[in-house]
């Protein structure tokens, strides 16, 4: 009886390489990612963190 | 270096906050009436279009799209141009967003009362207005995008990639949706059915909670609160990798809404996988965003903004450490169809979404109206009433869940249910909806506070004008300057390589599971008795449709000792090849539905109908005295069958020539056996001769929308029986 809740996605021909392509493609993406970014320079970083407060922008400065 | 001029658009940044506020009371108020109907379920009796079922969508698509849509809109708007040194792209593409994003909600406002729905959560609408919302939304993408092309800041902030895969995902799901096949000016069926339109709405449910409600919101932290509290993000390393992998992650997680349900347990056991790892980079970004406060807790203890923000940012940890929870499926079994998810989404709503939003008003408008805010002490009593109003609802709301789903699954040691009668359930958990609407009242009246403060505020400061500021064009990028450069930084200079590989991201996510989903159609296994609905059936299955049934009763029986007990044998897939669109309902705040053809006579359906406390004591569903009255309109029933046709629903010409008179015989079989009742023979006869001594137009009983439902409500679940199964 189980039968009519599981088991129509199986009968699907080769849809096992879904989970697998999915898996491999995560991997290789975070591992990239990861190394990137603990790969890059301080002074970047802060440059890039700055950029929101980095503004001759008039309004800022009431309140 | 050659310093150019050019101002910032502020004027279109005042218009979107106008518009929240707005909005945010509209939406905030509906929810509270109809908190107020589960106690008095009859105070708008007769008028269908202040229903409950009606009213649900307008709530949900108010708060959504109206109240956080428009504070997106602001906060982009601001926050882009800033981080880019440039004005928008165009002041006419700005323009239309705006007007073109209020007008849809107007329409909204006006269609979901009158019953034109297409029944899918959160994308309702019906399909001219999925025309016009994909219209703007490419508008507001296209400006965002032009504007970064032309601008002066070589570097995009982290918070610019948030709204880019916002603008791309968004599209892509509101797209993919609202696949449908219009039948005349306002009705229109899903060109899915049955299992594979739940995957594909849940698909989109989902990531529009993610990419709607979450990411452009994380921009709006990401700029936000370091401008609030004057110092940069924690971590940018950190919001690098939560950029990433949110966006890859989140796309994948949806087929947790739909744990337990007739979906292929491989699509489940994905969705749940990937739901648990979704809490990594959730909480990574909640860490950067408070971290970011460190050493300015003693601004918090002053500031508004900030507390509003903390609370905001602690919302969103709640609900994210929540969400992967839920799809546990042992969680998920308890959970499901139940208040525990109302206050699931309330957590995100209220604290996430609208404390950011509020944090975010309270900051921009003394800065735009060049002013100091009218009065701390009345954002600090916003900030306060606010949060005792998210407590008050959230906290019964998880108390009312549990309670109902333990009672649900109680059992007698003979083995029948303790609780056999949905009701007990039901009056159980009253005192809750009290409470619960006490915090509706608690945050709305904080939201009033903000509109008084926000005017006086307003009052007070200066016009808006569009402010000058000044900044170098970019250069040309040298050789030199490319030859030791990351990967990453070359492609943040890169807009538009960016967007698409963002796409790139979200579409593997979204092609992995919406591949075998369509291909899943043909993979169905067909019960050889199940047949399409009747011409009656159909309309009445529009009538569900139209009163928003799916708002308050499931029609998806889990495969569970104590729901097989309760409503019978659990629903297979295979029921619902007809089904465009699918009703499985996401909420049980009455009893499921999926088998309740032949459970009950025509005439306790039409009693019922007319007064739910006549047949079932103490039941909080409103009357549905309209249907009984109104006549049904068979003008497209037609039209309708044809549309099917072409969805693949096996009608033969035949069917539909004799639809007309099919609707008939049917309808005179249902008049007749509602004869059964001497009291409705001799109140109907009564009637009909009335009408006949003053000239009245009568409407025979077989021509109102009322035998629809009945034949459509006689039908549901009929068409297998157990023992034909193996």
């Amino acid at each position: 009886m189980l039968n009519f809740v599981k088991g129509y996605m199986e009968t699907i021909s080769g849809v096992e390489i879904y989970p697998i392509i999915s898996l491999i493609i995560f991997f290789t993406f975070f591992v990239l990612l990861l190394w990137w970014v603990l790969s890059t320079k301080k002074e970047y970083i802060n440059t890039l963190s700055n950029l929101p407060l980095d503004n001759n922008n008039q309004n800022d400065t009431l309140l | 270096m050659e310093m150019q001029q050019f101002h910032y658009d502020n004027k279109i940044v005042k218009n979107f906050i106008y518009a929240t506020i707005l909005w945010g009371v509209v939406g905030m108020s509906v929810g509270l009436m109809l908190a107020f109907m589960f106690m008095f379920p009859n105070y708008t009796d007769g008028i269908s279009w202040l229903s409950f079922g009606r009213l649900r969508p307008l709530h949900t698509n108010a708060i959504i799209f109206a109240f956080v849509g428009n504070a997106i809109f602001a906060g982009v708007y601001y926050s882009t141009q800033r981080l880019l040194k440039a004005r928008m792209f165009s002041d006419v593409l700005s323009k239309i967003n705006f007007w073109g994003w209020q007008l849809i909600i107007v329409g909204a406002a006006i269609t979901l009362p009158l019953g034109f729905t297409s029944s899918k959560e959160y994308a309702e609408l019906e399909w001219p207005f999925d025309i016009a919302i994909a219209v703007v939304w490419v508008v507001f993408g296209w400006n965002l995008i032009g504007t970064i092309i032309k601008r002066r800041q070589r570097h995009l902030y982290v918070a610019i990639w948030f709204y880019i895969a916002t603008f791309v995902t968004v599209a892509v799901l509101h797209i993919f949706n609202s696949l449908e096949l219009p039948v005349s000016a306002l009705k229109s069926y899903s060109v899915y059915a049955g299992v594979q339109d739940a995957l594909v709405q849940w698909w989109y449910g989902h990531n529009a909670v993610a990419f709607f409600l979450t990411t452009p919101f994380l921009g709006l932290m990401y700029y936000f609160v370091p401008k609030a509290a004057n110092r940069p993000i924690y971590s940018y390393r950190l919001s690098i990798v939560h950029f990433w992998s949110l966006i890859f992650i989140y796309i994948w997680a949806g087929p947790h809404h739909l744990l337990y349900t007739a979906l292929p347990e491989w699509a489940q056991n994905l969705g749940v996988a990937f739901s648990v790892m979704l809490l990594m980079p959730s909480w990574g970004g909640m860490i950067n965003g408070l971290l970011t406060l460190r050493g300015a807790w003693d601004k918090v203890r002053t500031d508004p903004v900030l507390k509003f923000m903390v609370v905001a940012i602690t919302g969103y940890g709640m609900a994210t450490f929540e969400g992967p929870t839920l799809s546990l499926k042992n969680v998920n079994a308890i959970a499901h169809f139940t208040d525990w998810i109302i206050a699931h989404v309330h957590v995100g709503a209220l604290a996430w979404n609208g404390f950011l939003t509020f944090g975010m008003i309270y900051w921009l408008v003394p800065r735009l109206f060049k002013t100091k805010l009218f009065s701390m002490g009345l954002a600090n009593l916003h900030f306060w009433i606010g949060t005792l109003g998210i407590i008050m609802y959230a906290l019964p709301m998880y108390v009312a869940g549990f309670t109902q789903a333990s009672m649900w699954k109680q059992f007698n040691p003979d083995g029948t249910l303790v609780y056999g009668n949905f009701l007990e359930t039901v009056t159980e958990i009253m005192p809750m909806y009290w409470m619960r609407a006490i915090g509706g009242i608690l945050y709305l009246t904080g939201m009033l506070i903000l509109v008084y403060n926000i005017i006086a505020t307003i009052k007070a400061g200066s016009t808006v004008t569009d402010e000058l500021a000044e900044a170098p064009a970019l250069e040309r990028v040298s050789k030199k300057r490319l030859a030791g450069e990351g990967y990453h930084s070359w492609l943040e200079r890169k807009p538009v390589k960016f967007t698409l590989l963002a796409t790139v991201a979200i579409l593997i996510g979204g092609m992995v599971q919406i591949i075998p989903t369509i291909l899943v159609k043909s993979n169905i296994p067909t019960i050889a008795s199940v047949k399409p609905y009747t011409p009656l059936e159909l309309e009445g299955r529009d009538i569900y449709i139209r009163e928003g049934c799916v708002g308050c009763h499931s029609q998806m029986i889990r495969p569970f000792r104590s729901e097989v007990e309760r409503y019978g044998e659990y629903s297979k897939a295979g029921e619902y090849v007809y089904d465009h669109p699918f009703l499985w309902g996401s909420k049980r705040t009455g009893p499921d539905l999926h088998r309740i053809g032949g459970k009950y006579s025509d005439n306790w359906h039409l009693n019922h109908m007319y007064d739910p406390r006549s047949t079932s004591s103490g039941s909080i569903m409103p009357n549905y005295k309209w249907l009984i009255k109104n006549k049904l309109d068979k003008s497209l029933t037609e039209s309708k069958m044809e549309t099917m046709v072409t969805l693949g629903v096996l009608y033969s010409d035949e069917d539909i020539a004799n639809a007309q008179q099919q609707m008939t015989t049917q309808g005179t079989q249902i008049e007749q056996n509602l004869y059964n009742d001497p009291d409705f023979a001799a109140n109907y006869e009564a009637d009909k001769k009335h009408a006949a001594e003053n000239g009245v137009d009568f409407i025979e009983m077989k021509d109102r929308e009322i035998v629809a439902i009945i034949a459509y409500l006689q039908r549901l679940g009929t068409d297998i029986k157990v023992n034909d199964l193996q």
